[in-house]
Parts: structure tokens; C-alpha cells; sequence
């Protein structure tokens, strides 16, 4: 063994799902105070490995020492027992509890059967300062705070058992820029005062801004171990997918034509929406760019007529829209790709195929009777266009990956033969090689004469993909960018409301 | 790991899959070990007539199912409609051949209005299915009640003008001339092919699974999510009242409790043929497995002599195991 005594080694760790290897003599080692990310495409490994560690799967071969000392972790209690505590990306939460109730939910202390209310809420009062958070009131429903604060919640709750490693499974998914820095001003915080922690994510600038070392996993085996410093986040890339990248972003030759394909006028819905105008052209990128809670997926929701829309006009290729409902927006040219996937984006439990065709059905059918060879067909020829991996069409939808989940979710869009495709956060939670594809589908939709709205948290993407960006701010768009302006820097004044000079 | 997951598990999902089926060998077999009577022909119609209007309901109630939904009012619906024909054909002089006629358009009509007003409460108002259908069971329980005062409506048969009430009572107690089946039955036969069809054949069967899988996704995928739902409990209603004829035509009478229990039953059908109770899961054929399921043991026992109190509870403990087996295995999963 090395000089230094790891906090965490596991060691040549195999699982076989059935004939599948889903894990081969992996290992992972993690020093004491250090964030370690874990990288790899969605189905490396990456989160068999963490189940394994957590408890939630067991081994089929491999050793795993804590502090040095073997240990053998077969549930979730031996994993908590041994100080390892994980987050997961759906929150565990019990929403309809108090801050407090769930930050102690696995282990509500307190005399004999009775709880004693005022010591619970004072201790989580107590961590939750610790981590720089007393304006969290422990006697609030997890269900009244914004997605940030719930993660606080989630990561007190973690640390109420004292553990030394910490697993995140893409923790900054659901944060806004202005959120993440917190996070990450706790997980420093933690890391000196000798906590371990995994961080597992798909936003490369996060890896290198965090993490210590990166160990990079591809179809269940190690891809390697690296310094952070050592790396640039191209090889990093190509260490994931095996090849080198030529660029993350495809190239596109631009079609945009005069013609506006689409405008909205002075939307008001809510709180969140306050007055939004813009125009697309044809065979546009449009970025709707902001900070979370700037009110992007409330303006296109409320255009899309998923939720109510106050007041406000949107004209379709000069057409203006008169009744807004998905129903009609779809019948009159414009569709939307939901923000989430699982909620609102597919319909897990049913066949991939009828997802397809879902909102397309008339298409395929004659009175009322669905001509199955040519629905068939079709799902063929979109499983064969958008490059999704899938066993069977008649499968259900939650056998696949997320990235092929959403190129289901896209092909359904497509399949709705509109020219206006909103796509809201359309590569969240995808790999890297999924989200390549997904760029790729979007460069093919406005090569064919379409327009594309696209809502991104990732500053890169919309760099990459957009042609002109609107920032929005408070439910307004505070300005917009055109090609050439489109800046980190530039975005991040608007997004905040810096002033110009 | 999905593929894993399917190989390991291939034999497992078959069983999974094709329980009821597997249950209900099992049942044919056992009973038919246990009683000599059991497989004669007579026996066998017996046990397909009385289940030919559960199957009905069950069909109907599994439509509400599997948007998400329930139906509690399905038992009412065939009390008030079927007590609607009785007193239609008694009191009202619509006993003759055309009068019938009118009967039993009236009795499937109310059925329907009925089933049309929890579509109007669960689709438009958005009231939970539970509440809104137990209103409705309320409500079609008391009109039930102030048709017939509480005492049988009993059907004019072979008296001057009962032709068409004589005609009723032959269909619901009587087979084809060539093998014997009961009318019902081959009712019931056409029923689920019917049912079969829209379910696994058309856009409408489609859209009521696809409702209760993800109401929300299917709403933004530009669907009228609201008309299926409303349909699925229009149908339900319709379904009961002709259950409700069928219960009509073989007893000759209305009376109110006519009906009750049978919701229960039927959504003890739909869940033992697989159904999810949360929607966007259960078929045809399986939830027929299951009332022929419920039939069976109700069947056999009674060949056995088993006094029917002791028979509510096997088939309580029953339909825990059906559930238990259908639940741990898709916990699996």
C-alpha cells in the first residue's frame, strides 16, 4: 500500500447484470479531503459503481477498504454505517416535511418515543449555519424551497450522519449559475476539513472549476485515473468516448432566412413572465439564455399554452395565434420539448414506438383504426435518423439511457411535422456523446427551412449552437445578443443586470 | 443493464405476464379434480351466464383504470338502470315488442348519462375519480330506491301485450338452439372482441393507456387528454347499464340491490388480470383471466357446499395472493 492510507479503495470490482458486464475489475480510490470526480457517457458505469458503494447493489467480485480496514457493505445501513452518504440526482426529500423532520428522517432523535421538536429543529438550526445557510428555517416544508435549498437540505442530511464520504450524482443539474458557486463553497468546505467527495457530472467546466482528481470510466472498465491539473477538458472528452472529438459542437451552415417564422408580442403569465417579446427567422437557432428562475420555461410553457397565458400575442409564420392550448400550438406549427423529461418529455411505461407516434397518430390511422406495418415503419426510419440505441421498439421507454430517452422525446417533436421546435434544457442529464447527436438533430431541423428555440443553463451550448440569444431577466428579456456578441461574459452582465458602460 | 435485467428475468416477466392465465389453468384443474361436476357442459354455461355481466362492468371499469381513474359507481349504475327497464316494461307499457325496444335503450341510456356525469366531474371539474364516482354511486343508489320503494319490479310475462318483456326473459334464460350457449354469453364473447379491438387495434385505445401512463406528457404532446378520460367513464356507465339488462332479462325482476358489490368485484378483476391501479397498465383478455378468476372460485365452492360467508373470505385472501404475486414481481422489475 502507498505511504498515505486512502480514505476509500475499492478494488477490482465486477457486477454482471445477467449476461451483461456491467462493471469489470473497476477500482476507485479516494484520498481523504479531496473531490474526486467520476466521468464517463450515461451506461459507463458510473452510477453501478456508486449502488455498489451505497449499498443498493451488491458486489460479484472486488474488495473495498475504508480507511484501510476491509469492510463489506450488502445494504444501505452497513454503507451509512461506514460513513458513506449519497445524493441523488431526484432528491430524496420528503416534501411535505419540515426542514428539520427531514434532515433527521433516518434517524429522528430524541428521548425514548417521544421527539423532542425544539433540540431537532436546533440541530439542524446548527448544521445548516454550518454550512453558511441559517437563513433556511428548519420549521419550513422542504416543499416551500427553490430547488437549491433543497439540496442544501439533502446534503445536511447526509452530513446528520456524520459521514466522510459524500456522494453527488449530478448535483448542479437543478442549480442556477449563481447556486452552483455555493455548492461549491460547501463541498471546499468539506473537503478541508477531510471529507471525501464523489462528484459525478456532465458539465466539464465543473469537473476542472472542483475537482481534485477525475476517474474516468468507459463501458465498465477504468478509462484511467488523472490529475485535474494535468488535463485539458479535450482530452478529457476523448478519454470518455475513446476518440478524440473533432469539435463538441457540429458545424452548420447557416440557412437563416428573412422571412420571421415566429413572434411572440409582450407575453404576461404569472409571476414569472412580465411582458416577453421576440421574433425567430426561419432556419434560426434561437437561445432563450438566463438564470434559472428568470422565467424562460414560464414563457415558452405559457406560449406553448401548457400553462395559462394572462395576456400577449404569437404569430406563426405571420399567422397570429388565437387559442392557446399543446393542442393547438401543435396544429398550428409549433411544439415544445419539455423540460422534464420523465414528467412531462415520454411516457416511460409504454412501448418506445408509441411515444414516436404519439402525437402524430392520426397520421397512421383510418378510421380510427391504426395501420400498424406503417406506424412501424416510421419508427423504424426515426430510430435509424436520430441514432437512438434501442433493443425493441415495443420495449418500454424506461429501458433506454437518458440521452435516448430524449432523442425519443425529440422524435415525437419531429414527428409532429411543425416548423417552431422549443426545446427546453434538450440536453440535460445527457452524455456527452448523446448530446453531440442531439446538436446534430438540431442542425438538421433548420437545414430543412425550420426555426428552433432552444433554452440552455449551459453557458457553452448556447455559444455553440445559438445565433442569436435572448437573455432574460425577471421575466423580461433584458437584450439580445447576436452571433458574434455572444459572450460568457456578455450573457452573464445581462443575466444579472450589470450595467453596461 | 436493461438487456441484463431481460435475459435474467425472461422467464419470471413470462410468468409475470401470463399469471392470470397461468391462475386460472390452475383453478380449471383443481376444480375439476375436486367435483365430477365441475366440467359438465351445464356447469360450465352456468358459471359463463353469471359472469357474463361482470365481465360487462369489469371491461367498462377497466377502461377508468387505466386512464389513472376508478369507477365505484358501476354497482348503482346497474341497480338504477336495469330497475329503469323493469319499470319501463311494468308500469309504463313499454312491455310490447317495439315497447322493449324502448326499455332497453332507456336502461343502456341511463347508464350512459350516468357514466357521462363522473366523465363530466373527473374530466372537466377534475375532482378525484374515488370521490366524484362514490357521489355518483350515492346518487344512483337513492333514484334506485324512489323507482322501485324498496320492493321487486317484477316483469309482465305471458300476459296480454308482454311480448316483448316474454322475448327479454327468453334471451336472458336461454342458449342458441345449436349448442346451447346462453344468449349472454355470446353477448359477452362479442363484447370483448369488440373491446379487444378498440384496445389493441385503434387510436382511442391507444390514448386511454397513454392517459393514465402520463396524463401530463401526453397533454403536451398535443393530445385531448380530457375527452379520453371523459369517454373512458361514458363508457363505464354504458357498460353497466348493459350489465344491467343482461341481470334484467335473466331474473325478470328490478330490484335495487341488483348491482351492488359488482364494482367491487370488477375492480378486483381488472387488478387480478394485471391492471395498475395508477393507470397506463392492463388488458382486455387478462382482466377477463380475472373475473373468470373470481368466477371460478365462487363456482367451485359452491359445488363444494361452502356457506357464502366463509366464501367472502377465500375470495378476500385470494385476491391478496393474486395482488402480492402481480406486485412483488413487478417490484423486480
Amino acid at each position: 500500500m502507498a505511504d498515505e492510507v486512502m480514505r476509500l479503495e475499492m478494488k477490482n470490482i465486477s457486477k454482471n447484470f445477467g449476461g451483461v458486464h456491467a462493471l469489470q475489475n473497476v477500482s476507485l480510490s479516494l484520498r481523504p479531503g479531496e473531490v474526486h470526480a467520476l466521468c464517463g457517457e450515461n451506461g459507463a458505469g458510473k452510477s453501478t459503481l456508486m449502488k455498489i458503494l451505497s449499498g443498493a447493489y451488491s458486489r460479484d467480485a472486488g474488495e473495498i477498504f475504508i480507511d484501510g480496514e476491509p469492510v463489506n457493505i450488502k445494504n444501505p445501513k452497513d454503507s451509512v454505517d461506514h460513513g458513506v452518504s449519497i445524493i441523488y440526482q431526484e432528491f430524496a426529500s420528503v416534501p411535505d416535511l419540515t426542514v428539520a423532520e427531514n434532515i433527521f428522517l433516518n434517524h429522528v432523535r430524541g428521548s425514548k418515543n417521544v421527539i423532542n421538536w425544539k433540540q431537532l429543529n436546533a440541530k439542524a438550526k446548527e448544521l445548516l449555519e454550518s454550512l453558511g445557510f441559517g437563513q433556511i428555517n428548519p420549521k419550513s416544508k422542504v416543499r416551500e424551497l427553490t430547488v437549491a435549498y433543497q439540496q442544501i437540505v439533502e446534503i445536511c442530511k447526509a452530513l446528520s450522519t456524520n459521514c466522510s464520504i459524500l456522494i453527488l450524482d449530478e448535483p448542479s443539474a437543478v442549480l442556477a449559475n449563481a447556486e452552483i458557486r455555493q455548492l461549491f463553497g460547501i463541498l471546499r468546505k468539506l473537503r478541508d476539513e477531510g471529507k471525501s467527495i464523489v462528484y459525478i457530472s456532465h458539465r466539464l467546466d465543473e469537473v476542472f472549476e472542483i475537482c481534485d482528481r477525475i476517474t474516468v470510466m468507459k463501458d465498465g472498465q477504468n478509462a484511467g485515473v488523472v490529475n485535474t491539473a494535468d488535463v485539458t477538458e479535450k482530452q478529457l472528452v476523448s478519454m470518455m468516448i475513446g476518440r478524440d472529438l473533432e469539435s463538441y459542437f457540429p458545424e452548420r451552415e447557416s440557412h437563416i432566412g428573412d422571412e420571421i417564422m415566429f413572434e411572440v408580442k409582450d407575453i404576461h403569465a404569472g409571476k414569472m413572465v412580465q411582458g416577453v417579446s421576440f421574433k425567430v427567422h426561419k432556419g434560426e437557432v434561437f437561445g432563450l439564455s438566463g438564470l434559472v428562475g428568470a422565467g424562460r420555461t414560464e414563457t415558452v410553457r405559457a406560449i406553448f399554452g401548457a400553462d395559462k397565458m394572462e395576456s400577449g400575442q404569437v404569430f406563426i409564420n405571420g399567422k397570429e395565434v388565437k387559442h392557446f392550448s399543446p393542442r393547438n400550438s401543435i396544429g398550428s406549427g409549433y411544439a415544445l420539448l419539455p423540460e422534464d423529461r420523465k414528467r412531462h418529455g415520454v411516457l416511460l411505461d409504454l412501448p418506445i414506438l408509441y411515444n414516436m407516434t404519439i402525437s402524430c397518430l392520426p397520421k397512421f390511422c383510418s378510421g380510427g383504426r391504426i395501420r400498424k406495418a406503417e406506424e412501424r415503419k416510421f419508427g423504424d426510419k426515426m430510430v435509424d435518423a436520430l441514432k437512438i440505441k434501442i433493443g425493441d421498439k415495443m420495449d418500454n421507454t424506461s429501458s433506454l439511457s437518458g440521452g435516448n430517452q430524449q432523442k425519443v422525446a425529440v422524435s415525437k417533436l419531429i414527428a409532429s411535422d411543425c416548423h417552431v421546435y422549443i426545446l427546453d434544457e434538450p440536453t440535460r442529464g445527457v452524455d456527452v456523446g448523446a448530446k453531440i447527436e442531439i446538436y446534430k438533430i438540431i442542425n438538421d431541423i433548420v437545414a430543412e427551412g425550420n426555426a428552433v428555440i432552444m433554452i440552455s443553463s449551459e453557458m457553452p451550448e448556447i455559444i455553440g449552437m445559438c445565433d442569436r440569444v435572448a437573455v432574460m431577466r425577471n421575466g423580461t428579456v433584458a437584450g439580445e445578443l447576436l452571433k458574434d456578441e455572444i459572450t460568457e461574459q456578455n450573457m452573464i452582465e445581462l443575466s444579472m443586470g450589470v450595467n453596461k458602460v | 443493464m436493461s438487456e441484463a435485467a431481460k435475459k435474467g428475468g425472461s422467464a419470471k416477466a413470462f410468468l409475470v405476464k401470463y399469471s392470470p392465465v397461468i391462475i386460472l389453468a390452475a383453478l380449471v384443474v383443481v376444480s375439476s379434480i375436486i367435483s365430477p361436476v365441475f366440467l359438465s357442459v351445464q356447469n360450465i354455461y352456468n358459471v359463463l351466464r353469471q359472469q357474463a355481466p361482470y365481465i360487462m362492468v369489469a371491461l367498462g371499469v377497466l377502461m377508468t383504470i387505466l386512464t389513472g381513474g376508478i369507477d365505484l359507481s358501476a354497482g348503482f349504475l346497474i341497480s338504477v338502470s336495469h330497475v329503469f327497464l323493469a319499470a319501463a316494461a311494468a308500469w309504463w307499457g313499454f312491455a310490447s315488442g317495439g315497447g322493449i325496444v324502448v326499455a332497453i335503450l332507456l336502461c343502456l341510456g341511463v347508464g350512459f348519462a350516468f357514466g357521462c356525469a363522473n366523465g363530466f366531474l373527473v374530466a372537466k371539474l377534475k375532482l378525484a375519480a374515488f370521490i366524484a364516482t362514490l357521489a355518483v354511486m350515492m346518487i344512483a343508489k337513492g333514484l334506485s330506491y324512489i323507482i322501485t320503494g324498496g320492493s321487486p319490479i317484477k316483469l309482465p310475462l305471458e300476459v296480454e301485450g308482454s311480448e316483448g318483456s316474454d322475448a327479454l326473459i327468453a334471451f336472458g334464460q336461454s342458449g342458441d338452439p345449436v349448442i346451447g350457449l346462453p344468449y349472454a354469453v355470446w353477448l359477452a364473447i362479442i363484447v370483448v372482441i369488440i373491446f379487444w379491438f378498440i384496445m389493441n387495434q385503434t387510436m382511442f385505445g391507444r390514448m386511454i393507456v397513454a392517459s393514465g401512463s402520463n396524463k401530463q406528457a401526453v397533454h403536451l404532446a398535443g393530445v385531448n387528454v380530457d375527452k379520453y378520460i371523459f369517454s373512458a367513464y361514458a363508457i363505464s356507465g354504458f357498460m353497466a347499464g348493459v350489465a344491467g339488462f343482461l341481470i334484467c332479462a335473466r331474473a325478470g325482476v328490478g330490484t335495487s340491490t341488483n348491482g351492488d358489490g359488482y364494482e367491487l368485484d370488477a375492480i378486483a378483476a381488472c387488478v387480478i388480470g394485471g391492471a395498475s391501479l395508477s393507470g397506463g397498465k392492463g388488458g382486455v383478455l387478462m382482466t377477463i383471466c380475472g373475473v373468470m378468476i373470481m368466477g371460478l372460485i365462487g363456482n367451485i365452492m359452491n359445488l363444494l357446499s361452502v356457506a357464502s360467508y366463509p366464501q367472502q373470505i377465500i375470495k378476500g385472501l385470494i385476491i391478496i395472493g393474486a395482488v402480492v404475486m402481480n406486485g412483488m414481481t413487478q417490484k423486480d422489475e
